[in-house]
């Protein structure tokens, strides 16, 4: 079940590169297994956060401080494209980060991130970049603020700007909901579904097999 | 088309865009699969329609023959899968059966994903059913365990973009080079928050197999969902497959299915028109499909860009892929050739490659596995012999599975080297560790196998 999350003052990280795929940010290899939540915050951006030899990478943002510190990024268009796979959001969790600021994000990642109790804030690109140019000028001491009951980001300059976000998703992530649980609450509509659809759609149907 | 499809789904309204829509076809695989089956079995939860959920595994096993190279981890997980879909009473199509393979390959070959119907699996190349007229997406582990539980998923409607490609498709260009095409033109976030209808005539004049290597690379250009109107092309596809309605259901199902093609006044949120007539086998030069050309294009140099974010995002690409900007693509010296993944495994994809292929030799710098989508891919490729063109001209012919499209087994590309591949993605490290990938249609990378390098299969005289 995700945290409620409500407000976030923080070190903001930007990664401006476009289309960082969730491949980037999880390789596919540390998440094959069951039981490998709680091992991959040290992986997350492991490409660019490791050097071949293994050493860290000091040209990378997330090695420098206070950006070691971050709890949000900032991120280029299109952040989390490409796969499906949630431990990109898991890994990002691992790692600290609460909230992440974007032009726009991959469809699934977004979905993810709501499930984990993440916030992905989508804002105009002329945003972003002031963000980062922000925080870049302050060399990372500079805070951001995102609050969501309010629905607005506060830069280090103390510049605010409002955000749209989805009030179901919105409500979801202040409760910290289960969907599961909501939607099971709606059983008697699932099976009514079923059944009408059973004569209007019998292919879709199959007899269930014990198991 | 999406919004019909949408309707016939909606088991509740949860907001004003947002339904709880059920879901008809659930795919699991071996990485995710086991997992989210153990989840919900830890919330005291079960399986809340195990008639509608199939499984298989194809991302963490081994395609070497005979399976041998599959990891402990792999095994575990294989393990996993086959004890918790037996104790949840869910089909799995295990290794060496009929109807085992990439669970994008068998869900269209078995007619498990038929027409209208939602389809969805932790896998976000589950876009690819769309070509047979199916709504399907890829979804997260915390949507798999809900999915499982309930049979349903709350989702936003999507936004709709319609793409018409028009025209005749020229000699040596396939469905592979339409879809880099496309992404190159409106770029890898062109399609976020859609979904793609693919239409126009090329699209109609093209076989099943080819509208579903089309809709597997939506997720290339953001859309996390793609479809084709069906048509008596689809049907003709479907009409006898295992899962397929028969007799007068299916009657009723093909009356059911004519009426899902979107109207000819239906309005979409965005239009985008491609005149294939113009397009040239593909081949991608960077790190995202979108960083695509003609193969007899120069690739993009840097100081010729003026917007310096662009120019910084080719200068990374082409550091990472360790290509000169300015050069032409063709005679690129190549390590590797991979055929193979849901992209672009299914029998007409490797008709194309062994065409090319028969009676020549791979480069002898060039290492070259074709792995087919599914064991029963595997099996017809056999019976038509084209697994002895391929070993003849020193493929490596293997076992179906994921392979090497993304690496999870081990089955790597080493470090540095380059390879030329069929499948969707040539993302950092996609391969294994600092592998470069290009990616290509299957015709277009036996071409580059047997010259060494980078080809234009049009020069092959064929
Ligand atoms: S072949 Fe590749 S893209 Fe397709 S399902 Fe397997 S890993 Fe994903």
């Amino acid at each position: 079940m995700p945290k409620p999350f409500n407000k976030v003052t923080a070190v903001a990280a930007p990664i401006m590169r476009g289309n960082i795929d969730t491949d980037v940010i999880i390789r596919i290899e540390r998440l094959v297994g069951n039981s490998v939540r709680g091992t991959l915050g040290k992986w997350a951006f492991g490409s660019l956060r490791y050097l071949a030899d293994g050493a860290e990478n000091p040209d990378f943002i997330l090695n420098r401080e206070p950006y070691r510190q971050a709890e949000i990024l900032v991120t280029g268009p299109n952040f989390g494209c490409g796969s499906s796979r949630e431990g990109a959001v898991w890994s990002l969790q691992e790692l600290g980060i609460r909230a992440i600021i974007g032009s726009g994000f991959g469809d699934i990642f977004f979905s993810n991130c709501f499930q984990n109790g993440i916030l992905p804030v989508v804002v105009d690109k002329e945003i972003v970049d002031s963000l980062a140019a922000e925080i870049e000028a302050t060399q990372g001491a500079g805070r951001i603020s995102i609050d969501l009951e309010a629905q607005t980001i506060v830069s280090p300059s103390g510049t605010q700007h409002a955000f749209e976000i989805d009030p179901r998703r919105r409500e979801g992530l202040l409760q910290g909901l289960d969907e599961v649980e909501m939607t099971l609450q709606r059983d008697g509509d699932i099976r009514a579904f079923q059944t009408a659809d059973r004569s209007a759609r019998p292919w879709i149907h199959f007899a269930r097999t014990s198991a | 088309m999406l919004a019909k499809i949408w309707d016939q789904h909606v088991v509740a309204r949860v907001s004003e865009d947002t339904d709880l829509i059920h879901i008809d076809r659930h795919l699991l695989h071996d990485l995710g699969g086991s997992r989210g089956l153990l989840d919900l079995k830890s919330r005291g939860l079960s399986v809340h329609n195990p008639e509608l959920t199939f499984a298989t595994p194809d991302h963490a096993i081994s395609t070497a023959p005979g399976r041998s190279g599959t990891s402990r981890i792999g095994q575990e997980l294989l393990a996993a899968l086959r004890a918790e879909t037996a104790a949840s009473g869910i089909r799995m199509f295990d290794v060496d059966q009929p109807g085992q393979g990439i669970v994008h390959v068998i869900g269209p070959e078995l007619g498990l994903s038929l027409p209208g119907c939602t389809i969805v699996c932790g896998d976000s190349h589950t876009c690819t059913h769309g070509g047979l007229g199916a709504l399907a997406f890829g979804i997260g582990s915390s949507e798999l365990t809900h999915v499982l539980a309930t049979q349903t998923l709350i989702q936003r409607r999507p936004k709709t973009m319609r793409v018409r490609f028009e025209g005749r498709l020229p000699p040596g260009v396939t469905a592979k080079d339409m879809i880099l095409a496309l992404i190159g033109q409106v770029g890898a976030a062109g399609g976020t928050g859609y979904a793609v209808e693919y239409a126009g005539s090329a699209i109609r004049d093209l076989a099943v197999e080819g509208r579903l290597t089309i809709c597997n690379l939506s997720i290339e250009l953001g859309a996390k969902v793609g479809m084709v109107a069906p048509d008596e092309t689809t049907f003709e596809f479907l009409r006898g497959r295992t899962y397929a309605p028969k007799g007068a259901m299916w009657e009723q199902a093909v009356e059911a299915w004519r009426e899902l093609a979107s109207d000819a006044d239906a309005t979409f949120d965005r239009e985008v028109e491609i005149d294939v007539e113009k397009i040239i086998p593909q081949v991608t030069w960077g790190i995202s499909p979108e960083h695509v050309i003609g193969v007899d294009g120069r690739i993009p140099d840097p100081g010729a860009i003026e917007d310096p974010a662009r120019r910084a995002a080719v200068e990374t690409a082409l550091d990472y892929m360790g290509l000169q900007g300015g050069a032409p693509i063709a005679g690129t010296p190549i390590d590797w050739v991979f055929i193979g993944s849901c992209t672009n495994s299914r029998l007409s994809d490797l008709r194309a490659a062994a065409d090319v292929a028969r009676g020549r030799r791979v480069a002898p710098n060039v290492r070259a596995w074709v792995v087919p989508g599914s064991e029963n891919v595997k099996r017809q490729a056999v019976a038509e012999g084209l697994d002895r063109i391929f070993t003849e001209a020193g493929f490596e012919w293997r076992e179906p599975g994921c392979s090497m499209c993304l690496a999870a087994n081990g089955e790597v590309v080493a470090p540095g080297q380059r390879s030329v591949s069929t499948s969707n993605r040539n993302f950092v490290g996609r391969q294994g560790p600092r592998a470069r990938t290009h990616l290509a249609s299957p015709a277009s990378a036996a071409a580059s196998a047997i010259a060494g390098a980078i080809a234009d299969v049009r020069t092959m005289g064929r």
